[in-house]
């Protein structure tokens, strides 16, 4: 079977149908028989927000202006980032049972994952203009270059994804380790707090982890309505399309065996 | 797409073996990566060949049936072909697009309604949303599910959920079909509609390959039959002469098969025992013990007793039951007016039939002994199993011995 970035884009493509109709199910199963329903992906992220607001009002001496919009406009596209991970890596082994009976693309299984993610994240950009509009934030035309951002870190998750979700099926322990990991990667991104408030001992930090431009740069543009720091952006941006490669790379590498490890 | 003489299927030296990984050998984080996983050499533990070395064409436009008993390999070649599997050594290649009836209603999710699961296992059977919307009504219209259609198909009885999944992956329109065994299930009537629907398929000039059990199925539908045996392929051909070949090679595994059943079941028995039954044979002609014979043959039912005590006027009876539990046939040595004044010690009470004209089958035989009022001695219901072959394809439930006579 062919195999490569080109074929296996193609094939998606070809599957594209499918792709839609599954994010449609991913979103309509997460709230079916909740009775608030949808409201949840608006509740979630707020509840979250209100939590760590309080927490850090009381335990930081940093006073941040507006610091329930400044959270809320990195902790979005972190929820993204961060249940997008955490459903997509078992996506192949819990598809098991679709695996071993039809024949379709598997890279689709980790895309769904996060692209029902992403689509609660657009979802909720709404909430988050009018915490903007009530905390009299305005947003600048930098607010623009927010599609651009959601393409890097869409390119970058789905590398991620398909390199964790096809070692998970060989190594469930994949699984396990990425919560706890996602955790300690939450708190050493900028996103409860700016970078400029990481002493200069610990600034390495800000270069090694690939998401902390990310993170900056929403802020930059939405928060603060500025220019993001556009070495660090870059940077990424590269670095996604290597991850994006390793990941089709692994996948193809190991698909071959999916069905019958799963 | 018609031309001649391009196989629809073209298997080459085909050999499946399944692997199960071990970590051995693998001790860091590098060796994880470089041998482990994206490694071509991996340590393998067991090994088990599940298919090897199958050569076989199948010509566009025909119908082949894949034969062979449990684990002989054939949902391992069905899947091999659809790329589900991967082979390890030899090729394939399929001309056309290919739709697969592995399992019916692979990837419905229960709490969707029948409408959602059409658009989304169509979409994962490769069809796109325009497709499906063309073919809906048509494919809502097959499974008879126009007023259920928007219930979530959990609440569907698992006939209806078949009838939709048939009707979804029948709607692709595959230049090849393949389907697994799936007519064993369902209610007769849906089982005909399936069939009716595969004659379409093949008269449209598709090819099929049909994997079953059910020989005289495979014989009705198929131009060509290939049997598997242990991951190899014994022979292919003619269906008649290969189903023949297969036949004779698995009646003696399955007289002993069958026996085996009959020892093992002790369930589904009741009475006092005051008269016991203590053995049930069926004989052939010759006296030997048998579990399967041939439509028309001579049959002895011989039951075994024992009493401890004197027993006066002792009833034995015998019922023949077809596997869907139609009674066939039943008697008693009271209703067939023979009085045994009385048994003592052991003995046993012969049922002789000079032929046995039932159909082919699989047949459930009770024996029981009791007194004439019915007062149960030893029940055995539903004990002991034995199968009817036959060469006819007549219907119905049992073959009157007859000749048709030409008066012109």
């Amino acid at each position: 079977m062919a195999s490569g970035v080109p074929a296996t884009l193609r094939e998606i493509i070809r599957f594209r149908d499918l792709v839609t109709a599954l994010v449609v199910r991913e979103l309509k199963m997460r709230y079916r028989g909740s009775v608030l329903g949808f409201v949840w992906s608006f509740l979630n992220p707020l509840l979250l927000m209100l939590v760590y607001a309080l927490v850090f009002s009381f335990f930081s001496r940093h006073q941040i202006e507006n610091y329930t919009v400044f959270v809320l406009t990195g902790l979005l596209p972190w929820l993204w980032f961060s249940l997008g991970l955490s459903h997509s890596v078992g996506s192949i082994v819990s598809g098991g049972p679709l695996i071993k009976k039809i024949v379709f693309p598997v890279e689709i299984l980790p895309l769904v994952a996060v692209l029902s993610n992403l689509a609660n994240y657009l979802l909720s950009l709404p909430i988050l203009l009018l915490f903007y509009l009530v905390g009299g934030v305005t947003l600048t035309a930098w607010a623009l270059f927010l599609p651009v951002l959601v393409v890097v870190q869409f390119v970058f998750m789905t590398g991620l994804c398909l390199i964790l979700a096809s070692i998970n099926v060989y190594l469930k322990d994949v699984e396990q380790v990425l919560g706890n990991v996602l955790t300690l990667t939450f708190f050493l991104t900028p996103i409860l707090y700016p970078a400029s408030l990481i002493p200069d001992r610990f600034r390495v930090l800000l270069y090694v982890n690939p998401l902390a431009p990310l993170f900056e740069a929403y802020r930059n543009i939405l928060f603060e309505g500025r220019a993001p720091a556009w070495e660090g952006l870059a940077g990424l941006g590269l670095l996604s399309l290597v991850v994006l490669a390793a990941g089709f790379f692994t996948l193809n590498r190991l698909r071959d065996a999916f069905a019958e490890e799963v | 797409m018609t031309e001649t003489g391009v196989p629809a299927i073209q298997i080459q030296d085909l050999s499946k073996q399944y692997r199960r990984y071990s970590m051995a050998g693998i001790s860091t984080i590098k060796d994880l990566f470089v041998k482990g996983f994206l490694g071509r050499e991996r340590v393998a533990r067991d090994t088990f060949w599940a298919l090897r070395n199958v050569t076989l064409a199948v010509p566009e436009g025909r119908t082949i049936g894949l034969i062979g008993p449990n684990g002989s390999g054939k949902s391992t070649l069905l899947k091999l072909i659809t790329g589900i599997l991967k082979p390890t050594a030899g090729s394939i290649s399929v001309n056309g697009r290919i739709s697969a009836l592995i399992e019916l209603g692979a990837g419905f999710h229960p709490e969707f309604t029948g409408r959602e699961n059409v658009y989304l296992n169509g979409a994962m059977l490769g069809m796109s949303k325009a497709e499906i919307s063309d073919r809906f009504d048509e494919i809502v219209g097959f499974a008879e599910l126009e007023e259920f259609i928007d219930a979530p198909v959990k609440t569907y009885s698992s006939g209806m959920y078949m009838r939709l999944g048939f009707a979804v992956a029948v709607a692709v329109e595959p230049d090849v079909l393949l389907v697994d065994e799936i007519l064993a299930v369902g209610d007769e009537s849906f089982q005909h509609k399936c069939l009716r629907r595969i004659n379409e398929i093949q008269n449209r000039g598709r090819t099929i390959l049909f994997v079953s059990h059910d020989l005289s199925k495979v014989e009705k539908l198929c131009h060509m039959v290939a049997w598997l045996d242990h991951g190899t392929l014994r022979m292919a051909g003619e269906p008649q002469a290969v189903i023949d070949a297969y036949l004779a090679d698995v009646d003696r595994a399955d007289e002993r098969a069958l026996r085996a059943v009959n020892k093992a079941t002790e369930h589904q028995r009741w009475g006092t025992r005051e008269v016991e039954i203590t053995g049930v044979r069926m004989l052939d002609a010759r006296g030997e013990e048998r579990a399967i014979f041939d439509s028309g043959e001579p049959v002895v039912i011989e039951i075994a007793y024992r009493a401890d005590r004197r027993v006066e006027d002792p009833v034995f009876g015998i019922g023949l039951f077809r596997s869907d539990g139609l009674q066939c046939y039943g008697s008693n040595t009271d209703i067939d007016g023979v009085t045994l004044p009385y048994v003592e010690g052991e003995g046993t009470v012969r049922f002789v039939a000079d032929g046995l004209d039932l159909l082919a089958g699989e047949y459930l035989l009770d024996c029981a002994v009791h007194r004439r009022d019915h007062h149960p001695y030893d029940y055995h219901v539903r004990l002991y199993r034995f199968a009817v072959r036959s060469e006819i394809k007549d219907s119905g439930v049992f073959r009157p011995a007859h000749r048709w006579e030409d008066r012109r």
